[in-house]
């Protein structure tokens, strides 16, 4: 496969064609920070938190979604990016009801630790505490919309990887909202195979196990990419 | 027609207003004690999984967040129907002991030194804990060292000082190390030593106050607390014991899931704290107290050497019964002292070190209820859920809520007996504000409400007018 050459933070790379520039930056060991890219499942830029510059084009892509070319040349950490990464942010947490201190996921949860590492101090949108109910009818797992940020994770990892096809996502915009089957409750949802996998790739603590008390819920992300890797490449290497 | 109002009480947690009202002759016709803020957390928890109970109702207070992680775990062990390792029972009885220590050591060395040691009419501006450290730095260091004690235990057991998530529905997270069991052991000794010396001082300043000790909400009511089956005083487990001022025992033996049957809860239209009573005699003939002095009451005694002999001093000193609202202070060196001596004793027991330490289980009861001796007294609480776990009712009984009308009446005996005339001494109404101290009242806790406490007196003529004013930041 041909090569491409590109610059990115001043620094001159080569990626392979049909690689993303998130794919480019991280084999450089250039961090870009993401939210709803996950390794092992398609990318589809939900979040906007790897937005990057690109010389010559007046918006900013996501890294995750934009394919390498010839000569491009890559800002992936300027003032202005920083100032809309931490709006993103804080937008986010506006949108619903992000309680660190007693969630499940405090610690360990990404969103958390963006908001630490992008320098998000305080959030200057009014939280808009929308009434979101929480999902327990199923035998072994929890949805919580009050904390979910829509990054799709679940539902990739659900139908991509598992294959089943339970979890979808229902509504518009800020209604959006992760459905399992026909909009039933979780635990009548026939199609569900108890696997897990949801839960495992929650960025937040909106997927949790049941029983799970503040700061328990942490994930092993990298059985995804095991899975994917074993079946895919038919290699079975864990780290 | 005057009226004085003390507005936030100083040096409590949280917020409350004093409003004693005076007739021509400066002489006190009325008082009243109002809890001014209400934050909800019944009705917010509604919808949250129950096994997130301990998590949220712990947020309640940031001084004794131990003691709502304990009762609310104890009501979804009851949800979950199961009985937690012994191990885990042990460690949720050490951490209790460890926050019974830091908590009384908070109340008496940071809130209610500054006026035993300093004196009710000392100056205002340094009648606080710097000024404590200031006057005599042993005994504040005292404090400092009895609390870092405590806390050292919690940090020790559960990885963090002020909101750890340790203690769980089913037991606690993690079983305790032989390393940590040893530092443990290793520093009750120095703590022991700390709170004998403190006692002594305590003691040695009892005479001065004999004034006070007549006169701080001395009226006899009943009293409650847990007490194990020997008759003996019981922080984590143990029945509800309720005993007359005369010292019968009214009623004992009550389990926590009978709480409902025996204690009502008045609403009061005035403040948002709500008034609980002994159900069998109505509101208002059946008020109680719970909290230090309730428990050495209630109990037979403590059950450990040393706490005894200082009981027993006690008991000498005031009689069986003690009433005077003071000796709070008195008591809660006592327990102190209890404390210590019954953590040490558990760190000894065979299983305390065992690594099974919580039982896991779904719902399998629709309704919980915990209730342990936290610091200011019973804690209850009480929650129904649906087939899937979630909270759809929720009610807490805090500590603080059963003595609110003995609260009320002990102002209105400081203020008869304190406030003459009308001329405002901040003296007098400092002694208003320290007979609500002397409960250690957590009022952020019993309205599950949030204040900043400072100190607001205004006295007001019978036309409105502000004849006096004096206001200090806590």
């Amino acid at each position: 496969m041909a090569a491409k050459t590109l610059t990115i933070d001043g620094k001159q790379i080569s990626a392979e064609e049909g690689a993303t520039v998130l794919q480019a930056a991280t084999e450089a060991g250039i961090p870009i920070p993401t939210l709803c890219h996950l390794e092992g499942v398609y990318d589809m830029g939900a979040c906007r938190l790897c937005i990057v510059e690109i010389t010559g084009i007046p918006k900013l892509l996501p890294a995750c979604t934009t394919k390498v070319a010839e000569g491009m040349e890559i800002k992936t950490n300027s003032e202005r990016l920083r100032k809309y990464r931490r709006m993103i942010l804080e937008l986010l947490f506006a949108e619903r009801n992000h309680v660190c201190a007693v969630c499940v996921s405090n610690g360990h949860c990404e969103l958390q630790t963006l908001a630490y590492s992008q320098g998000m101090e305080h959030v200057r949108y009014d939280y808009t505490f929308p009434k979101w109910n929480l999902d327990t009818t199923h035998r072994l797992f929890g949805m919580d919309h009050n904390r979910c940020v829509l990054c799709n994770r679940c539902v990739r990892v659900c139908w991509h990887i598992e294959g089943a096809g339970t979890k979808n996502v229902s509504g518009r915009g800020a209604k959006s909202r992760i459905i399992t089957d026909l909009n039933m409750p979780w635990g009548d949802a026939d199609s569900c195979t108890e696997c897990g996998k949801c839960v495992m790739s929650c960025p937040t603590g909106a997927l949790f196990n049941k029983g799970s008390t503040v700061g328990e819920m942490e994930r092993d992300r990298d059985k995804l990419e095991f899975i994917v890797n074993a079946r895919e490449k038919k290699q079975w290497i864990a780290d | 027609m005057k009226r004085i109002m003390i507005e936030p009480v100083s040096r409590i947690e949280g917020h409350a207003r004093i409003t004693i009202q005076l007739d021509d002759a400066g002489k006190v016709t009325d008082t009243k004690f109002q809890v001014t803020q209400v934050r909800g957390f019944e009705k917010f928890t509604e919808g949250r999984p129950f096994y997130e109970m301990p998590g949220i109702t712990s947020r309640i207070c940031g001084i004794c967040p131990i003691s709502h992680q304990l009762a609310a775990s104890k009501a979804c062990d009851a949800i979950m129907a199961v009985r937690i390792p012994p191990a885990a029972q042990l460690l949720r009885e050490i951490i209790h002991c460890a926050q019974v220590v830091q908590s009384h050591a908070l109340s008496f060395f940071y809130l209610s030194a500054p006026d035993l040691l300093l004196g009710m009419d000392h100056d205002p501006a340094t009648r606080n804990v710097a000024g404590l450290i200031e006057a005599n730095p042993e005994l504040a260091r005292a404090g400092i060292e009895l609390r870092k004690f405590g806390l050292l235990v919690i940090e020790g057991l559960a990885e963090e000082r002020v909101h750890p998530s340790w203690i769980v529905p089913g037991g606690v997270k993690s079983p305790m190390t032989v390393q940590a069991r040893d530092r443990f052991l290793a520093a009750i000794p120095q703590a022991m030593a700390t709170a004998e010396k403190t006692l002594g001082i305590f003691k040695g300043v009892l005479d001065s106050f004999t004034e006070e000790i007549a006169n701080f909400g001395s009226a006899p009511t009943m009293y409650a607390g847990l007490v194990d089956s020997a008759g003996n005083i019981q922080f984590y487990d143990g029945l509800l014991r309720f005993r007359a001022a005369d010292g019968s025992i009214v009623q004992e033996g009550i389990a926590a899931e009978d709480y409902a049957e025996f204690i009502g809860e008045a609403t009061l239209s005035d403040s948002y704290l709500k008034a609980p009573f002994y159900r069998p005699q109505g509101w208002p003939e059946g008020i109680y107290r719970v909290g230090a002095l309730a428990r050495i009451n209630v109990a037979e005694a403590m059950g450990t050497p040393r706490a005894d002999a200082e009981l027993t001093e006690f008991r000498q000193r005031f009689g069986r019964m003690a009433h005077s609202s003071f000796l709070y202070h008195y008591a809660r060196l006592i327990e102190v002292m209890y404390g210590l001596e019954a953590m040490q004793l558990l760190l000894q027991q065979a299983d305390v070190l065992d690594t099974h330490v919580r039982a896991e289980a779904g719902v399998n009861a629709l309704e919980g209820v915990g209730m342990i001796e936290a610091p200011r007294g019973t804690l209850i609480h009480h929650y129904k859920v649906d087939e899937n776990g979630a909270i759809t009712w929720a009610n807490l009984i805090v500590a603080t809520g059963h003595n609110n009308r003995a609260i009320g009446d002990g102002v209105r005996q400081v203020a008869e007996h304190f406030i003459r005339g009308d001329k405002l001494e901040e003296g007098m109404l400092n002694r208003v504000s320290a007979l609500v101290r002397a409960y250690d009242p957590c009022l952020s806790c019993s309205t599950h409400a949030i204040g900043v406490p400072a100190l607001d007196i205004s006295l007001v003529d019978a036309k409105g007018a502000l004849l006096d004013r004096l206001r200090s930041d806590a």
